[in-house]
């Protein structure tokens, strides 16, 4: 074993990627979870210079898809370059044509693949096989690695093998579980991979690039006289490539000391029963072996490693003969496939081998299991199952386990008690806020335990679905020996609980087991914080026999300037009591570590940070814990009592952190979930919330229209009822439209997320005092008592008719009642006001189809979502089919309604005499227009239906079922701009080409902000971006100029901050328009870098720049001889630094090089305005009007005139 | 004509400096500035809590949404090469100072006695021939003294002075009770110059939007308030003296040397006219000196102070009240 191999804590992707890096010179990537972290490091050490192995520095390039990162990367290896790429899921999907390709050619390619479940009847972030499986019939060799360490060291096999066999290589390890991971391994140096390359199969695969020095040509099209015998003849090199990899792994071993083998084997030498499975679930699998073994059982376990080729031969000989049953688990699910791929491919390798005479043991009984898909906990009681049934006499052939299947009874019965990890191994559990900074520290803590102790440590980390007030858990373990615990901490030696709130939810103490420490932050001292713990708290701490420390991390942070971030101070908490290192030591090595993180990021952080450590000892508290149970708090319930049958038997579960317990039966079949549920889900995450002051308020209702989740609220209603709360405000409605009425603007306390947008747009400021305005923010715990219940009474109050509202502008949009509320979007986000805002025009007659994305996991990520339903049961129907064909997606819902509104029209033309010819003509040119329409022939279709049910024809039941398509439906397309500019980009042009009436979103945040910011074809020139780390060298896509072109696409450029009342009139245009519409809507976003409670002053600072101009183009306008273009925004009067300055990732540029800053910002400011002119001219132009123009009904009549503000 | 002087141990062809403003923060201007003719350039001022609010801000907009959410573990991308700090302004200094011929000074304003110190420091290894410290310890607590606030100003400049090998040159406020005697501790202090005076208190308010809002450029009529103080510390205190603040001609810039000023730095105008209007200004000095028969700028420097203008009391209280007397008249 080397003795000099350096140890280092790193995760799953950067261990693999770190290789990859080193031996590749062409990277193509594309942003995906878990797998973009692959790629952003690479990124990041290409833009630090950092060589690979030959001293060159890769060409890492972003591509528009992961389809078109595998084009590239098949071109690079055409041309003769070493080249690799990262992907997952559907990314990996993509990739597979290409694949096809790659193999077919016998190129060398490794690439590095986080596996992750494939969306189905629902997308999944985490892991299981579904997508690796999805390859086997692509040619790829598949090395499987089921820790960090092998994620380091298949990554060098792989390249070596695939150089040396000619096969490409997908190498693949368990995403989240092993990419997220973050462990301490030996890591591979240079020297090493230097030692393990082999040049001269470089030099081969150098020999076979295309060039016009030696002409070839490769990928010609064949015919049945050829294809098939030239298919065949790639066989030797799949019979050849384990032999192959067998030899890399002992190279390996020979520097390293760690021993690989295709197949490798652990467990009792004559074991009878044995398990078969690869990836992650190994570990927990191994770790339980042996303890079964030492208790006398004869079992074992088989790893797989190299899956494809499959070598049915090394397969029998990793078997001990002793073997009477076996295994097979999967990961994956086929649905009506005999097995799942692995125990198809093991029952096929004993059979042929008993056929062929070669099996060394009689045939063994096979069964195969799913288990742990979406990353479902795999635990060793979950192993201990399956050999206990491997020991039945009758065991399930087909069997799941690790959850309760109560429909097909598959799932296995196991212990869920049982705890096999050893004494020695000191387990943590960390609950915090994402915004505090927990997870950081303890990455943090396990390079500190990692690198000054003996030990071994593995830090894994569970994340919230929710995008704001996110709640974190992480799970830390370290010991004498390398962990291979891949499941989540059950019982832990220390908890600790960084948010009290989370005490009065979660049953927090449910992790410690007995003795072990408990550290709650609290803003209670030692003396008090046990009269303020809930029952079920105190009785945990009682009867675990807990020591229980405290500390006020919240007041320490504060005094010393770190806002909300207690993460050094409950780091230093941690250290000090858990005795892993001295605590003088531990203190010096957080701020030795706080100078490395932060340094950079300037010296006050650095000093704040060390003051914040300085104090945290004289405020941390042992409590003495009382015998007694002395509480009357109790935990709060979940959901109320009013919430639904479903919400409150599944959703509430889910909520509670508990959907592990739900049975198959509990869920739908085809993943249809009922729409309204965040309703229930009052997470109280804002420390402070809005309060109305109607002695200022204007009445402008600009606070409602910019709220991200729906969580301030305007309504004119009839003056207060007897029952309304003391504390409901509401005023004299001030306009003439509605006078008489009463006016209230109203906060939801529970559902505020306190991001201040809603202050900072209020343009009322108090006479007296201009500090203050007609909203304010004040503490939450004040007032959220009160407001609760002026919020329900406000719920309660009618809404407005809508037909009254003669204005549709900004303001009485906002008197709709929004149909998206309270989703997990971030505090501020800049996109959710433009959602919202579609619900309240359009809600009960929208029909959505969502791009993956931010948009999709803030619309429509479980347990609870925000689209909602008016008081009539309306609202938004809402799916997400792909990343990539969102537009392709909602032009089939467009054809879809047409056809079905088509049918309800023929129909009723025929039934015309049966039910009445007015009628009948009323339904099918409805003589209203705009809200009055949709009213009066909902009215008109409950008619038809009364007359058709005393009908009794085919005919009048199929109209029956029809009869809602003859009310007019409003299909949009959302997406962000990744999906827009990109990877959709394809689709999208081919929609806008069709000139059907889709109307589409895109919300632009100028990068791909779900996966963490990556540059897309809308980053702006000269911003930071990831894969643009020193600021983005070309302009923005001008997506709008480019939809214009088609002459017959309304296309408008909107930024909600800067005038709303254009926003308003560009939706209800678009909407209006019969053919196909483009938004393109300025969103901020926490990408941008800068406090979002500023992203509206920003979008107006970007308008008055010119880098956003307003414009709405109208193909309506031209039959008119009018310029189509309307340019809606003034002339810049502010140059485009004055709005970069802004935001971190333009800063940054300028920052680490302002030479380079100042001139792309010049470039900026050039194309910006040569931009606006070009606008300007179009604006002008008015082309001829058509003789004959087809009909379009005018737009919406009772907008407002879009310049006004 | 002889228009040198000596500013802060600096042999200058004349006393008109580009004062400390953005136009630093682009090399063309800089060099426009030097073939203008420019002294010597001042660079912007380094503002200590703009370092830390900017840290605090970028801290918390990127390490608050970060380890939050599984998909993205951060949203901006981590370069190595990313500085929260003074780097971009030395490296600017750093580069100015490459680029031209001239003495290039550093300006500082800070808010801690530590910040203070450590980017004079660095603003001194980055290469500024001198440095000009922008204090402005603002009254504002009716708790404080005068003495209090001219204490921690002195010892600020006393402790910045003994760190430092280049001159210390201090920028003041108009607002003290006895400047004489501020200017006096200062120079005894270690400080090798004074200049007067920032224009941070002028505030105007915007009616519509009830906000404060910032300065406006300055003109010609802010130029006696620094005659008058100018021609009082003349001659009393050994320090170079520079006037900064309401120079727009070359009369302007005759009238600060006569009451005292070694150098005279000029913003407004040059930012108003662009760089090249330094040398209509020089040329405007030489055109006056011709025609008024003046050989050189030293026969004039200080020639109209207190204690050699023909009329002592001018500058005195009588001033004052002569100047009632006469607008009642």
């Amino acid at each position: 074993m080397s003795s000099q191999a350096r140890m280092i804590t790193v995760d799953g992707n950067e261990a693999a990627a770190s290789v990859a890096y080193r031996l590749s010179e062409v990277i193509a990537i594309y942003p995906i979870t878990p797998s973009s972290p692959m790629g952003e490091f690479a990124d990041e050490w290409a833009v630090g210079h950092r060589p690979n192995l030959w001293g060159q520095v890769p060409d890492v390039t972003e591509m528009q898809s992961e389809g078109g990162a595998a084009g590239a990367i098949h071109g690079a290896l055409q041309a003769g370059a070493l080249a690799t790429t990262f992907t997952a899921s559907q990314g990996l999907l993509l990739m597979i044509p290409n694949m096809y390709k790659i193999a077919g050619e016998q190129t060398a390619f490794t690439m590095h693949v986080a596996a992750r479940t494939l969306a189905t009847h629902a997308l999944s972030i985490f892991c299981d096989h579904g997508d690796v499986m999805a390859c086997r019939g692509t040619g790829f060799a598949m090395l499987c690695a089921s820790n960090v360490q092998e994620s380091h060291d298949f990554a060098i096999i792989s390249h070596c093998a695939s150089l040396e066999s000619r096969v490409p290589f997908m190498h693949f390890f368990d995403g989240f579980r092993t990419s997220h991971e973050v462990s301490k391994i030996e890591e591979l140096d240079d020297e090493t991979l230097r030692a393990m390359v082999d040049e001269q199969a470089i030099a081969a695969h150098r020999e076979r690039a295309l060039t016009p020095d030696r002409p070839k040509i490769r990928g010609t099209a064949q015919n049945p006289d050829a294809f098939f015998q030239a298919r065949e003849a790639c066989n030797l090199f799949y019979d050849a490539c384990p032999a192959v990899v067998k030899e890399v792994m002992e190279r390996l071993c020979a520097r390293t000391g760690r021993r690989y083998e295709l197949f490798d084997y652990i467990g009792h030498p004559h074991a009878e029963r044995v398990i078969v499975m690869m990836g992650s679930g190994a570990e927990a699998a191994a770790e339980a072996v042996e303890w079964i073994t030492a208790r006398g059982e004869k079992v074992g376990l088989v790893k797989v490693r190299l899956y494809r080729p499959f070598s049915a031969g090394d397969f029998i000989a990793a078997l001990p003969t002793s073997v009477r049953s076996i295994a097979v688990l999967d990961r994956t699910k086929e649905p009506g496939a005999l097995g799942e791929p692995l125990y198809l491919d093991v029952v096929a390798a004993l059979r042929e081998s008993a056929d062929a005479g070669t099996l060394p043991f009689a045939e063994p009984r096979v069964i195969g299991g799913r288990y742990g898909l979406s990353s479902k906990e795999f635990t060793p009681a979950m192993v201990v199952a399956v050999y206990g049934e491997l020991r039945s006499q009758a065991p399930k052939r087909h069997f799941t386990v690790g959850i309760v299947d109560d429909v097909t009874h598959l799932s296995l019965k196991y212990d869920d008690e049982l705890d096999i990890e050893p004494a020695d191994v000191t387990r943590c559990v960390f609950f915090g806020l994402g915004a505090d900074g927990t997870v950081g520290a303890n990455k943090n803590s396990i390079k500190i335990i990692g690198e000054e102790t003996d030990n071994y440590a593995q830090g894994y980390f569970v994340y919230d679905s929710k995008k704001s007030g996110a709640m974190t858990i992480s799970h830390l373990r370290f010991g004498p020996r390398p962990i291979r615990s891949t499941y989540l901490i059950r019982k832990a030696n220390f908890v600790a609980c960084h948010h009290f709130h989370f005490l009065e939810t979660l049953d927090v103490l449910e992790y410690a087991q007995e003795g072990a420490v408990f550290l709650l932050n609290a803003p209670y001292g030692a003396e008090h914080v046990w009269d303020h713990l809930p029952r079920e708290a105190q009785r945990r701490i009682i009867d675990r026999k807990l020591r229980f420390h405290v500390i006020d991390a919240s007041r320490v942070a504060a005094e010393t300037g770190m806002g909300r971030r207690t993460n050094t101070i409950m780091q230093t908490c941690f250290f000090a009591i858990s005795g892993v290192l001295p605590r003088e030591e531990a203190i010096a090595r957080i701020k030795k570590s706080i100078e490395k993180t932060y340094g950079r990021k300037g010296a006050e952080i650095v000093k704040r940070n060390f003051e914040a450590v300085d104090k945290t000892l004289e405020n941390l508290f042992e409590v003495k814990v009382p015998a007694e149970v002395t509480s009357t708090i109790e935990m709060a319930a979940i959901v109320p009592d009013d919430a639904p049958d479903f919400v409150k038997k599944v959703t509430a579960l889910m909520m509670a952190g508990k959907g592990d317990l739900l049975p198959v039966s509990a869920f739908p079949v085809d993943g249809t979930w009922p729409t309204a549920t965040t309703r229930w889900e009052k997470r109280n995450i804002a420390i402070e919330i809005p309060i109305w002051d109607e002695t200022v308020c204007i009445q402008c209702n600009k606070c409602a229209l910019v709220c991200p989740h729906a969580a301030i609220r305007a309504k004119v209603h009839e003056p207060n009822g007897h029952d309304a709360p003391p504390t409901f405000k509401a005023v004299d409605y001030k306009a003439p439209d509605l006078r008489g009425l009463k006016y209230t603007i109203q906060v939801a306390p529970e559902d505020c997320t306190g991001c201040s947008l809603c202050v900072n747009i209020c343009p009322a400021k108090n006479k007296s005092n201009p500090r203050e305005k007609a909203i304010n923010m004040r503490p939450h715990m004040e007032h959220v008592d009160r407001e609760r219940e002026n919020y329900r009474y406000f719920l309660d109050l009618p809404e407005i008719d809508r037909t009254r509202l003669t204005r549709l502008d900004a303001k009485g949009s906002q008197f709709m009642l929004p149909l998206f509320e309270y989703s997990g979007a971030c505090a501020g986000c800049g996109e959710t006001p433009y959602v919202k805002l579609l619900t309240q025009l359009f809600g009960d007659r929208l029909m959505i189809a969502n791009a993956t994305g931010c948009s999709s996991i803030y619309g429509g990520n479980l347990p609870t979502t925000p689209y909602c339903v008016n008081a009539e049961g309306r609202g938004p129907a809402w799916s997400n089919s792909l990343f990539e064909d969102n537009a392709e997606f909602g032009l089939g819902m467009r054809l879809a309604v047409d056809q079905l509104a088509e049918m309800a029209r023929v129909l009723l033309g025929r039934m015309a005499s049966r039910i009445g010819e007015s009628l009948a003509q009323a339904l099918l040119t409805p003589p209203e227009t705009g809200e009055a329409m949709f009213i009066e022939q909902r009215k008109r279709i409950a008619e038809l239906r009364g007359k058709l049910a005393q009908v009794s024809s085919p005919e009048a039941r199929k109209l029956e079922w029809l009869a809602d398509y003859l009310s007019p439906r409003s299909v949009w397309l959302l997406g962000g701009d990744g999906w827009a500019y990109d990877i959709g980009y394809g689709g999208l042009d081919h929609v806008l080409s069709t000139g059907r009436n889709v109307n589409i979103l895109v919300m632009d945040t100028e990068v791909y902000s779900n996966t963490g910011g990556q540059q897309s074809k809308a980053t702006p020139l000269g911003a930071a971006a990831k894969f643009a780390a020193a600021g983005k060298t070309t302009q923005k896509k001008d997506l709008g100029l480019m939809a214009m072109s088609y002459g017959h696409v309304y296309v408008a450029s909107i930024a909600m901050g800067a005038n709303d009342n254009h926003t308003v009139k560009a939706f209800l245009e678009a909407e209006s328009y019969p053919g196909p519409s483009l938004i393109i809507a300025y969103s901020h976003c926490i990408a941008h870098g800068y406090d979002m409670a500023h992203g509206m002053d920003q979008q107006q600072r970007a308008v008055d720049s010119g880098i956003w101009p307003l414009y709405r183009y109208d193909p309506r306008r031209i039959e008119s001889g009018e310029p189509a273009l309307q340019l809606d925004s003034k002339p810049p009067k502010l140059r485009v630094s004055e709005y970069t300055r802004n935001e971190a990732r333009f800063r940054m540029v300028e920052k680490i090089d302002p030479e380079r800053f100042r001139k792309l910002g010049e470039e900026a400011q050039k194309h910006t305005l040569r931009r606006v002119a070009l606008y300007r001219h179009m604006a002008e132009l008015a082309l001829p009007a058509a003789p004959a123009a087809p009909g379009a009904p005018d737009p919406s009549p009772q907008a407002e005139p879009a310049g006004a503000k | 004509m002889n228009l040198n002087t000596t500013w802060l141990g600096f042999e200058l062809e004349h006393p008109l400096v580009a004062g400390a403003s953005p136009m630093v923060r682009d090399l063309g201007t800089v060099r426009r500035l030097e073939d203008a003719g420019a002294a010597a350039i001042i660079m912007d001022s380094l503002f200590e809590e703009q370092l830390t609010q900017e840290q605090l801000a970028t801290h918390a907009a990127l390490e608050e949404p970060a380890e939050s959410f599984g998909e993205a573990l951060s949203y901006l991308p981590n370069v190595p090469h990313f500085e929260l700090g003074p780097h971009e302004y030395l490296e600017q200094l750093r580069k100015v100072k490459q680029a031209v011929g001239i003495p290039v000074l550093g300006s500082l304003n800070g808010v801690t006695p530590g910040g203070w110190i450590e980017y004079a420091d660095l603003i001194e290894q980055a290469g500024a021939d001198a440095l000009e410290l922008n204090v402005y310890d603002l009254a504002i607590s009716t708790e404080e003294s005068s003495k209090a606030i001219e204490d921690r100003t002195v010892e600020l400049v006393r402790e910045v002075a003994l760190s430092l090998r280049i001159p210390v040159s201090v920028k003041l406020s108009p607002f003290y009770t006895s400047l004489p005697n501020v200017a006096a501790r200062l120079v005894d202090a270690g400080a090798k110059g004074l200049v007067l005076f920032n224009r941070f208190y002028q505030p105007d308010i915007d009616l519509e939007e009830l906000e404060v809002v910032r300065l406006h450029l300055s003109d010609s009529s802010e130029l006696p308030l620094r005659l008058h103080w100018l021609a009082i510390l003349s001659g009393q205190v050994e320090a170079s003296l520079a006037v900064t603040g309401g120079v727009h001609t070359g009369v302007d810039a005759i009238k600060a040397v006569m009451t005292g000023a070694h150098a005279v730095q000029m913003v407004s105008a040059l930012l108003r006219n662009g760089p090249g209007y330094l040398r209509i200004v020089r040329e405007q000095m030489v055109e006056w000196m011709r025609e008024h028969e003046y050989e050189s700028i030293r026969q004039m420097q200080g020639s109209m102070n207190l204690s050699r203008c023909p009329d002592r009391r001018a500058y005195e209280r009588a001033n004052y009240m002569k100047m009632l007397q006469s607008w009642r008249g």
